[in-house]
């Protein structure tokens, strides 16, 4: 179920909705296993592991060496051998130590077998920028994995969607990168006890409108919805959409919304040049290109590293008042 | 010798290597007549590390392969057909035509892939290794790779990642002394690679890699060990290639030179084994040709069934690429 479709009720911070959909996945399947760096005994940097070693015990949640390669090649090895493995990459970072694994491996072992071996992994990992932690600490890479045949990408930004899009990707017979955002941790949101999917390939419409679509995915999906706010009080009507999984993408959702607003802008934190963004646009162009009385816009970083200090981290990721004022402007009314 | 091979484990060992052998000549003289697409890197001269290893194996056991991995196909059981067919480009292959020389594999019979990726296969058999052992088999992984592979940081990150986990893996290094055309002494400052073993805490072993019954013995100790849960093994198998890089006549770059190559020749894994089992009164010449004219005509047969072999459907280029989904 979407979080539309779910009923209101429990609240869960962003880190105990993960907490609870790696719990939910080990418990429901024996042949899933977690390993990471520093997930078991200290229950991750970031405390979403932890009570998980207690729980399923050291030979299911397992902390390894800090080996990016070493992590995923057994993720790999142990996934085409029978078992659902969930690692968890610490920073989306660190992913450029073992590239190779993920494209290279586990993305092409399926296809290059022509079809005789699976992949039913599950790698979480978090992005973004906001808390100072500089360049390498900081980054939104998600556009690397989306080029990459054989991987799917889900970027949930609510407690509800990380919750479901763990449990979804453990359940899911691919390779799936659960790109959790850091900046989020201490969101609260609706999160449901039992277990739950969220569907792969169905965006989320945040908000209704007719006058603009907002494209935008990740932490932005909040600036997008802000912004979309205060045009509401300018006499706009935005309609908000996150995409949810970027690979693959909702086009027919973006589309259908573009076609009834005739105006689109993309919106995320990852770099503009070559960002998801650029993709997006262009798929819209293509296939709503009647509909459009504007070029479609787009609000991302810029193309430089993320810098550390925080007045210039501030002014690198994008918030709402910059995506209000591209709205105004492919409205005309800048 | 604490375990002397029997009569038919060095019938074994003599048959898997000649089935190499042919299956690689064959290979490259279709590949530079212009009838294989692509290109192969072929294994010739290295057949009693394969042979030797896999004798020790059964289809639950995995190996990781290289760039060079028909040899441990066949070793492993490959069907030459099947070989062939996917080296062709064939619907038939065991890839479908979609992994060719440098991918090819059989996951049915624990063959996680030759794989395009310098040092890529290791840290797949250690990920296979923790499967056995999560699941409370006796089976081993066993990653082959090259001596050019231990710089990798891949290599290092499975090695120490299997010492620590304790994880039932044979690292079987084939040390041909080239990375690709870089001689060893030019791309690493030591010389037996199984110094290396050391720094991970696992036992480090040499053998001679031109000796299947050598390497038998060898790597039957280590998997022994692995199969009891005594954690993994380096072992290295001192090897040459006797062809080219690529190809049997190869691309004609002079890095090595034609005394070294013979000097290494007169060491031919399958001519010292035939020699030895003549000795012993296990396999005269007439029973011995009868090996390699038996092995000839599957190949023959192979060949014509891969040439006969459909192509792939250009409608099917995008299947596989995921698996389905159950539906939810």
């Amino acid at each position: 179920m979407t979080a539309a479709e779910a009923p209101a009720g429990r609240q869960l911070v962003y880190t105990l909705a993960i907490t609870e959909g790696v719990r939910q996945a080990l418990a429901e399947e024996p042949l899933a296993f977690m390993a990471g760096e520093d997930v078991a005994g200290a229950g991750s940097v970031f405390g979403i592991y932890r009570g998980l070693l207690d729980e399923f015990g050291p030979d299911r949640v397992i902390d390894t060496p800090i080996s990016e390669s070493g992590i995923i090649g057994l993720a790999v090895g142990a996934g085409a051998t029978g078992l659902k493995p969930i690692v968890d990459i610490m920073f989306m970072d660190f992913i450029g130590e073992c590239m190779d694994e993920i494209v290279n491996q586990l993305a092409k072992m399926r296809y290059m077998f022509g079809g005789k071996a699976t992949l039913p992994v599950t790698v979480l990992t978090m992005s973004g920028a906001g808390m100072n932690l500089a360049a390498q600490h900081s980054q939104s890479l998600e556009a690397w994995l989306c080029h990459t045949p054989g991987l799917k990408v889900v970027m949930p930004a609510t407690a509800y969607d990380v919750k479901g899009a763990i449990i979804t990707a453990a359940r899911e017979p691919n390779p799936v990168f659960v790109v959790m955002c850091k900046g989020l941790m201490a969101l609260p949101g609706d999160v449901p006890e039992e277990p739950y999917e969220v569907p792969i390939g169905k965006a989320n419409i945040l908000r209704e409108g007719d006058g603009l679509t907002i494209v935008a995915f990740g932490r932005m999906i909040h600036e997008a919805t802000k912004a979309a706010e205060q045009l509401a009080g300018e006499g706009v009507s935005v309609e908000v959409i996150d995409p949810l999984w970027l690979q693959p993408l909702d086009t027919d959702t973006i589309i259908s919304s573009v076609t009834k607003t005739h105006r689109a802008m993309v919106v995320h934190e990852a770099v503009r040049f070559g960002g998801l963004g650029a993709e997006i646009a262009a798929q819209i162009s293509e296939l709503a290109f009647d509909s459009l009385d504007a070029p479609v816009g787009r609000v991302a970083a810029p193309f430089s590293p993320v810098p550390f200090s925080p007045i210039l981290e501030q002014t690198y990721v994008p918030n709402a008042e910059r995506i209000a004022d591209e709205a105004r402007r492919i409205l005309g009314l800048g | 010798m604490p375990n002397e091979p029997t009569k038919e484990v060095l019938l074994d060992l003599h048959r898997r290597m000649v089935r190499i052998r042919h299956f690689e000549e064959e290979a490259g003289k279709l590949m530079e007549q212009g009838k294989s697409p692509g290109a192969l890197h072929l294994y010739i001269g290295e057949e009693a590390v394969a042979a030797g290893v896999m004798v020790h194996l059964s289809d639950q056991d995995q190996i990781t392969s290289t760039h060079r991995g028909h040899g441990h196909l066949v070793a492993k059981g490959g069907d030459f057909k099947l070989m062939y067919a996917e080296l062709f480009g064939r619907e038939t292959g065991y890839n479908k035509g979609r992994g060719g020389s440098m991918h090819i594999s059989n996951v049915d019979a624990g063959m996680l892939g030759a794989n395009g990726i310098v040092a890529a296969g290791p840290p797949i058999a250690v990920g296979a290794a923790f499967s056995n052992k999560y699941r409370k088999t006796t089976n081993v992984a066993v990653p082959f790779f090259g001596d050019g592979a231990t710089n990798e940081g891949a290599f290092h990150e499975a090695a120490n990642m299997a010492a620590l986990f304790k994880l039932p893996v044979v690292f079987v290094c084939e040390n041909n002394g080239y990375g690709e055309f870089t001689p060893q002494a030019e791309h690493q400052a030591i010389t037996d690679v199984a110094d290396r073993a050391a720094g991970y805490g696992m036992p480090g072993v040499i053998c001679d890699g031109m000796d299947a019954i050598a390497v038998w013995e060898a790597s039957g100790e280590a998997i022994e060990r692995a199969r009891n849960g005594e954690g993994p093994t380096l072992l290295e198998c001192k090897t040459y290639r006797f062809v080219d890089h690529v190809g049997l006549r190869g691309i004609g770059l002079k890095y090595r030179s034609d005394e070294e190559l013979a000097e290494w020749q007169k060491r031919d894994p399958i001519e010292q084994h035939e020699k030895r089992l003549a000795e012993m009164g296990i396999l005269d010449e007439a029973q011995a040709q009868a090996v390699h004219d038996g092995i000839l005509a599957e190949i023959a047969e192979a060949i014509e069934f891969a040439e006969n072999s459909p192509l792939p459907d250009p409608m099917d280029l995008l299947n596989d690429v995921y698996s389905p989904s159950a539906a939810s």
